[in-house]
């Protein structure tokens, strides 16, 4: 191994591959039998943290970033002026063991530019994996993309040796992807994805006849979403996760605030600040449709097309439905308590325990750690002391922001300035 | 009434359990429990030196977990806090386990349960972080060696986790700050001391244990970390959150930065 050349391939291809946010090792068991190498327990290791605050958990890298598309984008395009490189099938191999064997990762997560073609690439990235499971005994976690267009044989085999793939849909709307990579079909990228859903299908009926069938995909497969490029809505985007969500059984859809990489009068200029509070709110409407049993329509609809900046989705939600409120601690049902701003699903999980030995008072909820300085105006608990429900939202708005400090708080508290 | 009591014993998990038997043997009045290394006498409670048993602490271990089996790793995980107090919080919480047919681990609004519970969640916590911040460096003798300086005694619950994923090279982590090591020889994982002459954090210097291959292998590792990192989305305060400096000493990829 020439570690100056590997050195300078990793620099070029870890740094084309970054913008593909999902980061995920979860979700995939893979037992160590027979003193291999890893063990994969189903529970995801973030083994540190770039300084943008985003975990390092697989390495996350390119085969090659030489590709004959032209998407607006993206920043490995065709006729971006930047420094190429590829790896070797080996090379890819080595770098995942080594790192693995240093506790450096949990696996891989191999992505490419398209070269020749469709399938032509997808055959490499299989050639990687296949390697690593078959030869090296490799047991950690391997995350490949399905190149959008690659046939349905090569999909099959992808899910063989993969715990995870994914196409990343990119553009949210249909017209949008027109306009921004007019080479890309978006039945290219739908293609891939119906195959992996079918076949994960299959493999759990096939599983539940014959125990030994050969795994596939055990982790499911994600899309990701640039944010803030084609200037679409909150709402488009919701509601296209939830397409992907219902329609392809996505285990994850990543949005990602758009970074302009590139100067073209179809995107944002250069230097544009990123919008990671937009990004960090759809993240927590995402949460709450997966685990908190809300419906895309009560968070976002004709009349509310657009998340609120200043307050979470869920107290965006409470507000504009105080009738729902305020509910009894002590009393209401789990998917009730879960719709309470500052009630989390730990939370709830501690109350509905906790409340079998005895009646609840604000005392207990402080400790239980219920952020009360929201949940105080939408419950009531084994007190005569409460808040007075008869506000205006508003008024309730105030009050919390007034009395709470937020992370994006000075972002966009200095953005209104500008427009009052 | 008989005095309260303080017991005193040598400071390992099957002296605590011997402890706990004794203390409902004799159905004593606790004032407290102590390890013998940090031992001081209270001005009005008698104090008595416990010596381990193994199978009384058997005998008190078994119990829990017929009990409770939750319960039972909450006092693990709780005990390897190495909290100050432990040991009687641990006893009034096993007491209260016994006294009652309900399942007291999740009545989180009672204080001492809460307590237990809180403790049980930070170590937690830093097992789950030292799967994670472990970085093996490959010494000349074929052993992937790793210091580690946990905020609690993590080495015993990580144990497994190495074990069955590394299963197949030599490895050694070792605690500097309560000096021992785990060491898994291909067979089984052992309980080492070192006479370590210097930690072998990650520096910018070499030293002579381990290959080369292994600063090309921490060189490239350095590298990737770089390059994944998107600069117009910097955010220090989460960095620092996710990664605490106190372990920064360990990580390869954050060696410059100490």
């Amino acid at each position: 191994m020439s570690f100056d050349r590997t050195k300078e391939k990793l620099n070029i291809l870890a740094d084309a591959a970054k913008y593909d946010v999902s980061c995920s090792s979860s979700g995939s068991k893979r037992v160590n039998t027979n003193k291999g190498l890893g063990d994969s327990t189903g529970m995801g290791i973030c083994h540190s943290y770039t300084e943008d605050g985003r975990c390092v958990s697989l390495l996350k890298i390119l085969l090659t970033n030489h590709c004959i598309f032209d998407c607006a984008y993206c920043v490995t395009r065709k006729s971006n002026d930047i420094k190429r490189a590829a790896f070797k099938i080996q090379e890819v191999v080595d770098l995942t063991i080594n790192f693995y064997r240093r506790n450096y990762i949990e696996g891989l997560f191999l992505s490419s530019g398209i070269f020749k073609s469709a399938d032509y690439t997808m055959e490499r990235l299989i050639a990687v994996a296949k390697k690593l499971r078959t030869e090296e005994g490799f047991n950690g976690y391997i995350h490949l993309k399905s190149i959008p267009g690659a046939s349905d044989e090569l999909m099959r085999e992808a899910g063989l040796y993969a715990d995870r793939l994914s196409v990343n849909i990119e553009v949210p709307t249909i017209s949008g992807l027109k306009l921004l990579a007019p080479d890309k079909k978006h039945e290219d990228f739908i293609k891939p994805m119906l195959k992996v859903k079918n076949e994960i299908i299959q493999f759990k009926e096939e599983k539940k006849i014959i125990k030994s069938t050969p795994k596939y995909a055990p982790a499911g497969q994600s899309t990701q979403m640039i944010i803030g490029a084609t200037g679409e809505s909150d709402k488009d985007i919701m509601y296209s996760a939830s397409h992907y969500y219902k329609q392809y059984n996505m285990k994850r859809v990543y949005y990602s605030g758009y970074v302009p990489v590139a100067q073209d009068v179809r995107l944002p200029a250069i230097g544009t600040q990123v919008p990671m509070l937009r990004e960090n709110r759809l993240y927590q409407t995402d949460w709450l449709l997966r685990f908190y049993g809300f419906g895309v329509q009560e968070l976002l609809n004709t009349s509310h097309p657009n998340l609120d900046i200043d307050v979470d989705p869920k107290l965006g939600w409470a507000l504009r439905n105080l009738e729902q409120f305020p509910i009894d601690i002590n009393t209401a049902e789990k998917q009730i308590l879960a719709r309470v701003p500052g009630i989390g699903l730990q939370s709830v999980h501690k109350i509905i325990n906790a409340r079998r030995f005895r009646k609840l008072n604000w005392e207990h909820l402080k400790n239980i750690g219920i952020a009360l300085n929201r949940a105080k105006y939408f419950i009531v608990c084994d007190s005569s002391k409460w808040e007075r429900i008869d506000r205006e939202p508003q008024t309730i708005k105030g009050m919390i922001l007034k009395n709470s400090t937020g992370k994006f708080r000075k972002e966009y508290s200095t953005q209104l300035n500008l427009f009052t | 009434m008989e005095n309260a009591k303080t017991f005193i014993y040598d400071g390992s998990f099957n002296g605590f359990l011997t402890t706990i038997f004794v203390a409902f043997e004799e159905k004593a009045q606790v004032a407290d429990i102590q390890k013998n290394s940090v031992n001081q006498n209270g001005l009005f409670s008698e104090s008595e030196t416990i010596f381990t048993h193994i199978e009384k602490a058997k005998r008190v271990w078994n119990g829990i977990q017929k009990k409770n089996y939750t319960a039972m790793k909450q006092i693990y995980f709780a005990y390897l806090s190495e909290t100050q107090g432990i040991e009687i919080l641990l006893y009034r919480y096993i007491r209260k386990l016994f006294a009652t047919q309900e399942a007291i681990q999740s009545d989180y609004s009672d204080s001492l349960v809460l307590k237990i519970s809180q403790l049980t969640k930070s170590v937690g916590r830093e097992k789950h972080r030292m799967e994670a911040f472990v970085r093996f460096q490959l010494t000349q003798d074929d052993i992937y060696f790793a210091n580690i300086e946990p905020d609690f005694d993590v080495l015993p619950l990580i144990s497994k986790h190495f074990r069955s994923r590394y299963a197949d090279q030599q490895w050694l982590i070792y605690d500097v700050k309560r000096q021992y090591g785990i060491f898994y020889n291909l067979e089984r994982v052992e309980i080492v001391a070192l006479d370590l002459k210097e930690i072998y954090a990650n520096s910018i210097h070499k030293k002579d244990p381990f290959l080369t291959d292994e600063y090309n292998f921490q060189d490239l590792w350095n590298n990737y970390f770089k390059s994944t990192n998107i600069k117009s989305r910097i955010n220090t305060k989460l960095h620092t959150q996710q990664v605490p400096k106190r372990y920064w000493k360990y990580l390869s990829e954050k060696r410059e930065a100490v």
